[in-house]
């Protein structure tokens, strides 16, 4: 059959590997900042821009939109082609899918730290970012599906599976959770409410582990891999079970980060169940990962690129098998809230998905630039550094982690708790401390990962457009003798896009069409009421400073917690919450109780504590929210984010947005007047009376309830 | 002992834990008759696309 010829797109993978090198090193190094403030609160700098609440989730979008994401479109830029045959279908499309991304993460870093944000975790990016995402991957996706259409490689290699499930799940998964109802042209309400919130977030935060840092990556596994081995993947039957078994438990497995809380049990089952079951298919792409190297382990020790994969994908393995140990409500009970989540998700970061892209970096570059690495020994440099760094980080979390759960639940033999919070704080600095070193010291490795880079791609020369050549497919497919089903499959994108799609689906609508339809899933509570509107306003402004970030909403039925905090919480309690505001940490203490008679502060305490946390609390690591005290409460919206709750179903009064303001400044002048009593001047329209509100509020409704009064 | 009395014991048991559970069951019967009846010739040659173009 005659050849054609055709040459790939190297420029738009050589883009992307810049993009990758620049955003790992902004996204680590916002990273050591956060870090570093939770040792030395000093560096929060009393900026608003700048605190802990703002800079984690600026982090968190970084490394896994801005580093991973862009390690994701070069591996698969370049493999796509590759593995089809075929010039990416458009370079228009590729044109627009870089620079639309690279929008996308300057917009979110801007918008994140000026406080535009949904407060749902991974999902923070107000509604027109969301639109551009949206806008942005069908991009990706149209550019993907019509190079997979004119290939000239009849079967889909088991990498483009993967790709074709990460860009049909992340799509669903991303259009899914971003429901909102904006009010005003950067700001929105979560469609849902508590515990439905939660339960689509977590749906969501899962599986954008699965379908962002997993599946994407494993399908640069099963390509990069082989090439840099030079040979084939260890079992081809295995990476179909993988696939389909991956894609088809990981949907259902969300609500294991919400055991304990107020989700119904049935649905806590369900997630419990498939998270265990989960790591079969994890680790046969485990196994079947480092058992491509069988026969070849003496190149593991010469070759550094081997050397990234190898402890890649053994972090896949160690954080795959702890993911469904964490499960386990008894396990969940203890790691919960704690560092222990934080050392976990650390290990996938930094080991899965940063050591996959710094080996294939390694790999590529030289490749695209026809010339040789730099300098091995730097590369080699940059492992060592790398993996301390993942083991001084890893193992002081893991440390902190069970210290903070031991000291929560530890009781005196009167039956007192032992530990005021602020005393498991102060405990955990040092391993802050070590931490940060940690990390400080992968950084230093990625920072001479770039510098070799850089050199490498200064000696030699970019081969832009690759020469290639390869037969057009027949127009007639002549069956393989013992053709069967799957084969129809794998010859069929659509179809296969098609049944990806289903299979995912699956899980979610088991999970989220009772915990919507069935009434008795959220038991209603009478005395549970709207808030106010200073209240509103000030829920506003916690979600707006990230608070979440560090304190959570959300008390377990535990004695530990009902000791400390009060009655365990409810869902019939949030149904006024869009968005919901659990949380997943506690860095300190969790604050659904916050106004409750049991724990309830003075007026004078939040704003003395807001102003200056050291002050009040010795050894505090919280920043301090000085502009709080200086910008007015923007009370031009308060008539707009009436309206959108009451679109939302929340049951303020018909023309209730009207009177709003004018309830919203009795009250905070009901606040104003109790500070004066302690002489504390205050001013009423300023936000950190809004904020006293909501925290003052915070879990009281319950307690007006007769039959849960509090003894 | 039946196995229904399993079921019964965790709360809020219905239909759809049940269909779920079928539906996992089935797909992993499904899955494994397909590989295990997969040509072995062929898996060989899908394996090896990755490397049919690697003439730099």
């Amino acid at each position: 059959m005659n050849k054609e010829t055709f040459h790939y797109d190297n420029k738009i993978v050589k883009w992307f590997a810049y993009a990758t090198m620049l955003w790992s090193l902004v996204g680590m190094l916002v990273g050591l900042l956060a870090a570093f403030q939770l040792v030395f609160p000093v560096l929060n700098l009393d900026l608003a821009q700048t605190s802990f609440g703002r800079i984690r989730p600026v982090h968190t979008n970084a490394i896994i939109f801005a580093f991973v994401g862009n390690g994701i479109f070069m591996g698969v830029y370049y493999s796509l082609q590759r593995l089809c045959k075929a010039r990416m279908f458009s370079d228009t499309l590729s044109k627009i899918h870089f620079w639309g991304w690279q929008l996308i993460i300057v917009l979110a870093a801007v918008t994140l730290l000026s406080g535009f944000t949904t407060g749902k975790e991974y999902a923070e990016l107000e509604w027109p970012i969301d639109i551009l995402i949206a806008l942005i991957w069908v991009i990706f996706g149209w550019n993907m599906f019509g190079t997979i259409l004119k290939r000239r490689e009849r079967h889909l290699y088991v990498a483009i599976w993967f790709y074709i499930a990460t860009f049909v799940t992340v799509a669903v998964l991303h259009i899914v959770n971003s429901f909102e109802l904006p009010f005003s042209w950067m700001k929105s309400y979560s469609f849902y409410a508590g515990m439905q919130d939660a339960l689509v977030q977590w749906w969501y935060g899962h599986n954008a582990v699965a379908f962002f840092l997993t599946t994407p990556y494993l399908g640069l596994m099963y390509y990069f891999l082989p090439k840099a081995a030079d040979r084939p993947v260890y079992s081809y039957r295995l990476s179909i079970i993988h696939f389909w078994a991956l894609i088809f438990l990981y949907i259902w497995a969300g609500p294991h980060h919400l055991l304990y809380t107020s989700l119904p049990d049935w649905a806590q089952s369900l997630g419990v169940v498939f998270s265990v079951m989960l790591i079969a298919p994890s680790w046969g792409g485990m196994i079947n990962g480092l058992l491509t190297l069988r026969g070849v382990w003496d190149k593991v020790r010469e070759d550094v690129v081997l050397k990234f994969m190898v402890v890649a994908v053994t972090a896949y393995g160690m954080a795959t098998f702890e993911g469904p140990m964490l499960s386990f409500k008894n396990v969940n009970a203890i790691a919960h809230f704690t560092d222990w989540i934080v050392a976990h998700v650390h290990v996938g970061a930094l080991g899965w998905n940063g050591f996959l892209t710094f080996g294939i970096l390694y790999w590529l570059i030289p490749r695209i630039f026809k010339t040789d690495l730099y300098s091995k020994s730097m590369a080699n440099t940059h492992f060592w550094l790398g993996t301390l760094g993942i083991l001084l980080y890893a193992i002081p979390m893991y440390w902190a982690g069970w210290t903070q759960s031991l000291m929560w639940n530890e009781f005196t033999p009167d039956g007192t708790l032992k530990y005021q919070f602020l005393e498991t704080v102060v405990q955990l600095k040092p391993f802050y401390l070590l931490r940060s070193i940690g990390g400080t010291l992968y950084f230093l490795g990625a920072i001479l990962m770039v510098y070799n880079l850089i050199k490498t791609i200064r000696a030699g020369k970019a081969v832009d457009d690759e020469a290639a050549e390869a037969a057009p497919l027949s127009d007639v497919y002549e069956p393989h003798h013992t053709e069967h089903w799957h084969r129809w499959v794998e010859r069929r994108p659509v179809q296969l896009l098609v049944l990806s799609l289903v299979v995912i689906l699956i899980g979610g609508a088991v999970e989220f069409i009772p915990s919507f339809l069935i009434k008795s899933n959220v038991p209603t509570i009478s005395s549970v009421k709207p808030y106010t509107p200073l209240e509103l306003q000030g829920r506003d402004i916690y979600v707006r400073e990230g608070c979440y970030t560090c304190h959570s909403q959300m008390v377990r039925p535990f004695r530990s917690e009902t000791a400390r905090y009060g009655e365990y919480s409810k869902a019939g309690e949030f149904v006024y919450d869009h968005p919901f505001q659990w949380g997943s940490k506690r860095t300190g203490p969790d604050l659904a109780r916050e106004g409750t008679q049991k724990i309830r502060k003075p007026n004078s305490w939040h704003f003395n504590h807001m102003y200056e946390p050291q002050s009040i609390s010795p050894g505090s690591i919280m920043p301090r929210y000085t502009w709080l005290f200086e910008n007015d409460i923007d009370m031009d919206i308060t008539e707009a984010k009436i309206k959108a709750m009451q679109t939302l179903g929340v049951p303020y009064e018909q023309g209730y947005e009207k009177e709003a303001n004018k309830d919203l400044m009795k009250q905070a002048n009901e606040i104003v007047a109790d500070l004066q009593k302690e002489n504390i001047k205050a001013m009423p329209q300023k936000e950190i009376i809004a904020l006293i509100a909501y925290l003052q509020r915070l879990g009281t409704d319950i307690s007006a309830e007769p039959t849960n009064t509090q003894k | 002992m039946k196995f229904i009395h399993y079921l019964e014991n965790i709360s809020g048991v219905s239909i759809y834990p049940l269909t779920s559970l079928l539906i996992f069951f089935i797909f992993f019967v499904v899955l494994l008759w397909f590989v295990l009846k997969t040509d072995k010739q062929y898996l060989k040659e899908i394996e090896q696309i990755p490397f049919d173009n690697n003439k730099q």
